[in-house]
Parts: C-alpha cells; structure tokens; sequence
C-alpha cells in the first residue's frame, strides 16, 4: 500500500509530468509564465484547486450518479477556484492583478477534470491525495521553471532580482506569447531526449544481462 | 425513475453547498477587496499630489458620466492641487491612470498608473519612473504632446517610449482628454479655496498601539 501511494505520487513528477509528458493545462503553461513568481503563483493556486476537489470528488464518488458527474464535478471544481481567486485578491492584490483573468480559467483546466476522471471517482482519498499531490508539484515545478527560463532571458533577473549586468540585452520575445512556445518546446523535446535516453540505457542493461 | 431523483437530489445539494460556501469566502473578501482598492486609490493621490495631507472628494455628473475629482490640501487647508483618474484605452487594454494637476490649471503634478495591460517590457515601461517623471511640471495648455526619438523642445512635450509609440500616445491622449474634461466643469475658484484644515493626525498615525 505504501509502496502504491509512494509510486501514484512519484508518477506526476516525471513520468505524467501534467505540462510536458501528458501535454496537459497548456493554456495557464504558456500564458502566466512570463515570469517566475507569476508561474509559482499559478502553480500554487492550481494546486490548491486539484488537491481539494479531487480529495471532495473522491469521498462523494459513490454518490454521485455517473451520468451528472461532469456537471457535479464542474461545480465543486468551479467553487474552490472561486474560493482561491477571492483569497488571492484579498490577501495578494498584486499577484491576483498581475495574473488576472488566468485564475478563473484554473476551472477549465484540464488537468483537474482530467485527474477527477481518470483518478479520483476510481480511487479512495489516500491514492488520491498522492495522485494530485504529485501532479500538481509537477506541475509548479515546470511552471516555475517556465517562468524563470523566460524571466532571465527577457528581464535578466529571478523573482525579480537583478542577475544579469548591464551588458545583458534582454530578449524581450521570451516574455511575449511566442516565448512561451519557443521555451514549451525547448523544454519537450529536452525531457522526450532524456526519457528516450533512459529507455535506450534499460534495454542496453536488459541486453547485456 | 429513482435515478433521476438520485440525479436531481445531487445537483441541488451540490450547487446549494457551493452557494453557501461561496457567499461565506465572499462575505468575509469582499470587504478586503475593497480595501485594497481604497487603499491603492488613495496611496496614488498622495503620489501625484506631493505635499498633500489629505484630500476632498468632489464629484459631478454631467449628463450621463459621474466627473471625480480629489482636491489636495496641505496640514493647513490650502490647496496643493487636485487628482482624478483618466482612463482610455491602450495597446491590448484598458489604461488607468491617476493624474494630478496643479490648481492653476496649467501644469501637471505628477502622475501615476493604476492599471495597464500593455506588452510586458514594451508598452508597461509607463510604469518606469524615466517615463512618468517627464510629466513632473508638464504644461497642459495647449494640450500635451508627445515627441519621438528626441528630446522634448517645448514645455508641453514628452519623450514616447521607444518602440511604444501607441502605449504613450493613449497615456497623452487619457491626460489630454480628462484634463479637458476637469477645467471645463470645476471652475477654478472650487479648486483654490482655502479648506479646513484636516483633522489632526490621520488615524493610521495616531494609534496602533506604538
């Protein structure tokens, strides 16, 4: 059992990593992403959404009948984002603002009915709770990382602190929409590359053995 | 027959449960919210109104449109100046600015921007202080205006942002436009009357207990 939570939770962070293994929640991926406080922010945010309504999805699972899951769960999933949206533009004005309209999105992102279909209306709280609690540290971490790529190389700083000198031009594509394409697909190909590698290394051990 | 009840029964307690949760989180942001919005509003006065300590609210509505004005006045009641909002559209959005105009009706204080949606690195370096600084003593008549390239030539001019031609045209086109707007319906007169002076010490330096 133990084993089983450790693996549904390790899973989101490389295997299903949500934005470049499943190619999942793109739209918060490429928008918010221009730099990295913006890409933790919306991390932390989505993750909150994903834990608890999967968590609420998975205690009502047999409540609810099959045929108005979607509606009922587009419910749940909207008010908890309504939840969060009102929390950050009570208590963090500035990042509610600098964000904007993409935390009401969170309710249309596909990772979190995704996961309540695929996971959480199979699966009692405790794998559930690993399985969000994975995907969505994945997906923080590749948005932060998103958003730090994009931030050195079009501001020149981290979390707003200056990194590069005075000689640094800073690439102003990179915080434009086009960068975050050019980033997402540098990123997808550099984690296709590596999981390839991996695969060519298992069957080579595999061979020789 | 019983499974449409089954379905029934679940949507109702579900969106009921939602609307009780969601009107409890409201009641208790909402108020904050607002605060905020207070806050920023009022943290922008005293920004393009320097020197003021407080400030009246005067409004007007003519025909359809609610005109407000904030008059600035110092610890002893005069005047400094008086600051309203202009907005208008940018590059990619609406752009909110907070504008402070001398009482004499022919310079600018200052000016500061409250909301913006241009291109990050591009048109949002009207927030830059290199920008908004060109607008410290600007003369507003005729109109202002903005000039490319170059250094301003005339005591009316500013400098566009390179490469934001259209974000710092809408900025002088939103001053333009309210300015207009705030000499033609606040005769002069409101704006260099004497005041009572405020109440001593505004409460966010009397108390808190330090």
């Amino acid at each position: 059992m133990a084993n089983n939570l450790g693996y549904e939770f390790k899973k989101g962070l490389w295997q299903e990593l949500p934005p470049f293994r499943l190619v999942l929640g793109l739209c918060p991926t490429l928008a918010v992403t221009n730099s990295a406080v913006n890409g933790l922010a919306m991390g932390m945010a989505t993750i909150f959404v994903l834990f608890t309504s999967n968590i609420l999805i998975s205690l009502v699972r047999r409540t609810i009948s099959s045929q108005v899951r979607i509606p009922a769960y587009v419910v749940i999933i909207a008010t908890l984002v309504t939840v969060a949206d009102l929390f950050l533009a009570a208590v963090f004005p500035d990042i509610s603002k600098s964000l904007g309209p993409y935390i009401p999105l969170i309710v249309v992102n596909c990772i979190i009915l995704g996961r309540a279909e695929a996971f959480a209306q199979k699966n009692s709280i405790l794998p559930t709770a690993a399985d969000t609690l994975g995907i969505g540290i994945g997906f923080i971490l590749s948005l932060t990382l998103m958003g730090t790529i994009r931030e050195v190389l079009g501001f020149g700083s981290i979390f707003g602190v200056k990194l590069l000198g005075d000689w640094f031009e800073p690439w102003i594509v990179m915080i434009l929409p086009a960068g975050a394409f050019l980033v997402f697909g540098g990123l997808v190909a550099l984690v296709n590359w590596i999981s390839s590698r991996k695969t060519e290394k298992a069957a080579e051990a595999a061979m020789s053995r | 027959m019983n499974n449409i009840v089954k379905m029934f029964l679940n949507l109702v307690v579900i969106g009921a449960l939602s609307g009780i949760i969601l009107s409890g989180v409201f009641g208790v942001a909402d108020p904050m919210i607002k605060a905020n919005k207070e806050r920023e509003l009022k943290e922008a006065i005293f920004v393009v109104l320097p020197g003021a300590k407080d400030f009246k609210v005067l409004e007007k509505t003519v025909g359809q449109e609610k005109l407000i004005v904030y008059k600035g006045i110092d610890e002893n009641g005069a005047p400094v100046g008086v600051a309203f909002k202009a907005d208008g559209g940018g590059f990619q959005g609406n752009i909110g600015l907070m504008v402070g105009l001398e009482t004499s009706y022919l310079k600018l204080k200052a000016i500061e921007v409250l909301e913006q949606l241009e291109t990050p690195g591009l048109g949002d370096r009207i927030r830059e202080d290199a920008f908004k600084d060109q607008f410290k003593g600007l003369e507003v008549k005729p109109k202002v205006e903005y000039i490319k390239y170059r250094k301003p030539e005339k005591p009316n001019q500013i400098q566009a942002i390179t490469g934001a031609t259209i974000s710092s045209d809408a900025v002088v086109k939103n001053i333009n436009r309210a300015v207009e707007k705030v000499v033609a319906n606040f005769p002069q007169e409101e704006m260099t009357r004497v005041e009572a002076a405020p109440q001593k010490a505004a409460p966010k330096e009397a108390g808190n207990g330090k």
